[in-house]
């Protein structure tokens, strides 16, 4: 699947703004991202969200990942 | 996947009534406990030494002689607070900023703390304490923080999200970039294309209540803390790591809490109580000054914006651009990339480009505030929406529902959206009658949108049946605007009960699993989540339990309006129970009947509004007086609308205030110049009309029953609203917030406009 990235994290995929990957899951997804580039390690320490289809996913990592999905990783935001 | 989420659409019996609060009488009679209200035997009071200075080097502390001081227990400095955190620059930072290490930062940083017998005694040891200060450059601009020659705050500091990363250190911490499309071949398409800047300036929660607690740390190395947050679960996580503590032994409860607002989601003093508390070996209560308050917690950022927009003769939008610098005070921050990620989220722009850059100065450490970053760079976008409107010759209603994004656009940040609101927001604006109330001389009207993400996270509740039928339900999310009261209502719509048989009560960290901080518009969606999960649980156990009193197999059991009944025609004679007779027998059907939840609360649902705001401007002293406001707003689900309401008139009137009146002004020096309620000066309500609202009810299809929080988003539209109000009242474009009747005095005379020349609207 293509998984998009953004701001931070893009500079942290060496500029990739998308890039191929085989995932199940959002940890599985995360897991190849940063065992690729490795410069993302920091950036999920500090706090990624997954965006499947839309749906905003900031904790579960277990959450399974349609083939076809519009992915994003995205920095994982609070509020007030 | 343990629950389903999905969306059904089912009739509610309970939710959408609007029952009287039930914390409403005792925070009227002040029986309500707040941060202040706890106290211990022998507890301790704490005051804490701050910079007079914005950034000093800090060459010695001398605390020999408040030592010495009769009724002095502890004094503290960073030596009692050694560096645990292991590398963690944001835990380093929070550590820092809870009390200054070898350098104060900014005006008000904490350097040393006493805890003495009464506030007298702690007072007077403060001025026993000699620090010996070399005081540094400083700079308090955002704008004046990026420019070379400015004194660098941080050597550590090399700014990220460039490429190649700087080898020199410098104010800036981070670059983000976020957008999609070609911007340059979109202004290229484009008829018109407009370029503006705004700054606004730096803010604060202005939340009533100070903060405050009450630490008391045992011999054995365990502890409690009664504190005024927004999160128990993280102020134990953070407390405990800063001071190298078990969480388990640890144990945080939050008071009744006087507003929040995001400000109450971070430490600032907690930590020192308890190492006061630890070093004097007495419970000891530390409650902070107002002038604290305003100086050493988070208020919002400053900024400085700039924003370029192409559009069609027709109205459509080609390309758009921000850039946005954020101040985040003494330490990085996050506030610009979220300023990129929400200024153009309102709309379906198909070529788009937000740079946010983050900046380092010498104020304190910035903070959420409601919606954190977007009420600034909504300033900039609707602001310039009004400008382009104007240029085209098209209503501004029109030319934003022209671009208004709507299921399947792209978010700036890049995901699809689903199902949300804003089109609906803009189509209730258009027809709502306050478009139509007549404008006289000097006033103006003014529409503006706004965006937050909301966030669902990590919650847990426990719902416990008693013998006699009555329910109780604790939380673990604090109740900032209704948790208690909507909860209730959820549980009891579950269960089929009355909504009077279930008391709630917010946990404390030692009762209940961890729950993520309330923040992020996440209360009502993720505990109301979980509250739904856990009264479903119970629902199995009941059928259970009446299986076991009618001699039929579970499966057998149906539940419907709070009774169980045996169905197939063969128990058609047996009777019905009720959930309060099947409690009332539960001693001999297997013990207590409860019903658990944790989740995970992934699925928020974006929270969308639209405004309009009425003024009349005095052109003799440029002061801006609200005379009609209306909020439209989707909230999903609103489960008590009392409390929605609520929370977009609260909102709104934060905005305001951020519009017309609120900001920190540094003099010179780098010191603070209002630190007080009487120089800051927040909305009364005699400075507000009342505020109308329109609850709008697009479903989020992630919640069962299609909740997204609404905490925040109506602080977004207001400081836009009131600028495209005052433009339309006199003809004039305020581009800096607040817009305060010294700045629009100032602007009526550069462009030349006299009382007189004001016109209606």
């Amino acid at each position: 699947m293509q998984v998009s990235l953004n701001g931070a994290l893009r500079s942290a995929a060496d500029g990739n703004g998308s890039v191929d990957v085989d995932a199940a899951t959002i940890r599985e997804l995360i897991t190849k991202l940063v065992d690729r580039f490795p410069k993302l390690s920091a950036e999920v320490d500090k706090g990624v969200a997954v965006a499947i289809d839309g749906v905003v996913y900031r904790d579960d990592w277990t959450v399974r990942i349609p083939d076809d999905a519009e992915v994003f990783l995205m920095p994982r935001i609070a509020g007030g | 996947m343990p629950h389903d989420n999905s969306y059904t659409g089912q009739e509610f019996k309970v939710v959408g009534n609007r029952f009287a609060r039930p914390d409403g009488v005792d925070k009227v009679t002040g029986r309500a406990r707040y941060g202040a209200d706890a106290s211990a035997p022998g507890q301790l009071v704490a005051r804490v030494l701050r910079s007079p200075h914005a950034h000093a080097k800090i060459t010695k502390i001398d605390t020999a002689k408040a030592e010495r001081l009769s009724g002095v227990k502890a004094v503290i400095t960073s030596d009692d607070l050694p560096d645990l955190t292991g590398g963690d620059r944001g835990m380093a930072d929070i550590l820092e900023n809870c009390m200054a290490r070898g350098r104060a930062l900014y005006d008000g940083h904490a350097v040393a703390a006493v805890a003495a017998v009464d506030e007298q005694t702690a007072r007077k040891a403060l001025k026993l304490i000699k620090v010996t200060y070399e005081v540094l450059p400083h700079v308090t601009d955002v704008d004046e923080a990026m420019k070379p020659e400015a004194p660098v705050i941080h050597d550590w500091v090399f700014t990220g999200g460039v490429n190649p990363q700087p080898t020199k250190p410098c104010n800036v911490a981070n670059r983000t970039e976020m957008g999609h499309g070609d911007v340059d071949a979109g202004f290229a398409q484009a008829d018109v294309v407009i370029e503006r800047s705004y700054k606004t300036e730096q803010t604060h929660q202005g939340y009533i209540e100070p903060h405050a607690c009450l630490a008391s740390v045992n011999s054995d190395g365990s502890a409690e803390m009664w504190v005024t947050t927004q999160g128990p679960f993280s102020y134990r996580t953070v407390c405990a790591s800063l001071l190298g503590m078990d969480l388990a032994k640890l144990k945080v409860t939050s008071s009744e809490i006087g507003g929040g607002f995001g400000g109450k989601t971070h430490v600032w003093a907690e930590p020192l109580a308890l190492a006061l508390s630890r070093k004097a070996n007495r419970p000891v209560k530390l409650v902070m000054t107002r002038d604290e308050v305003f100086r050493a917690t988070g208020p919002t950022a400053s900024t400085s914006i700039d924003v370029k927009v192409g559009a069609k003769k027709n109205g459509e939008i080609t390309a758009a651009e921000l850039e946005l610098r954020y101040q985040g005070g003494a330490f990085p921050g996050i506030w610009g990339m979220l300023g990129c990620m929400t200024g153009f989220a309102c709309y379906d722009i198909a070529n788009q480009r937000s740079v946010g850059w983050d900046v380092i100065v010498n104020r304190p450490k910035v903070a959420a505030y409601r919606a954190p970053s977007a009420p600034m760079a909504a300033y900039a976008v609707e602001s310039i929406m009004d400008v382009v409107a104007e240029e085209i010759g098209m209503d501004p209603v029109d030319f934003r529902l022209k671009n208004v994004a709507k299921e399947g656009a792209q978010a700036p940040y890049g995901p699809i959206y689903g199902p949300i609101g804003i089109e609906s927001a803009l189509n209730a604006v258009k027809e709502n009658p306050h478009m139509k109330v007549k404008l006289k001389k000097n006033q103006g009207r003014g529409v503006a949108c706004g965006f937050w993400f909301n966030i669902g996270g990590q919650t847990c509740v426990d719902l416990n049946i008693g013998t006699d039928g009555s329910v109780n339900l604790a939380v673990g999310t604090v109740d900032v605007g209704g948790a208690r009261s909507s909860m209730g209502m959820i549980a009891a719509e579950e269960l089929g009960i009355d909504y009077e048989d279930v008391k709630v009560h917010v946990a404390d960290t030692a009762s209940l699993g961890h729950n993520d901080t309330t923040e992020g518009s996440r209360g009502t969606f993720s505990s109301g989540m979980a509250t739904i999960f856990a009264a479903r649980d119970a629902i199995e156990v009941l059928k259970e339990r009446a299986a076991q009193m009618l001699d039929v197999p579970k499966e057998s059991i149906q539940w419907e309006n709070g009774t169980a009944s045996a169905t197939g025609a063969e128990n058609s004679n047996l009777p019905t129970l009720t959930l309060k007779e099947i409690a009332a027998k539960s001693h001999n059907t297997g013990g207590p009947i409860a019903g658990h939840n944790e989740v995970t609360a992934d699925g928020a649902g974006m929270g969308f509004a639209a405004h309009i705001c009425d003024v009349e401007v005095d052109p003799e002293t440029g002061l801006t007086k609200i005379l009609k406001y209306t909020v439209v707003q989707d909230a999903g689900k609103a489960i008590h609308p009392d409390y929605v309401e609520g929370q977009f008139q609260g909102a709104a009137a934060q905005g305001i205030g951020w519009a017309l009146n609120e900001e920190y002004v540094y003099g010179e020096d780098g010191r603070l110049q209002n630190p007080g309620f009487l120089d800051y000066r927040i909305p009364v309500c005699s400075d507000l009309p009342f505020i109308d609202t329109m609850i709008l009810e697009i479903p989020n299809p992630n919640h069962p029953y299609g909740i997204r929080g609404v905490g925040e988003t109506s602080i977004v539209p207001p400081l836009g609203a009131v600028g495209n109000a005052i433009a339309n009242a006199t003809g004039v474009r305020m581009n800096h917030a607040p817009m305060s009747p010294i700045r629009v005095l100032e602007a009526l005379d550069r462009a030349g406009v006299s009382g007189d020349q004001v016109s209606a609207g």
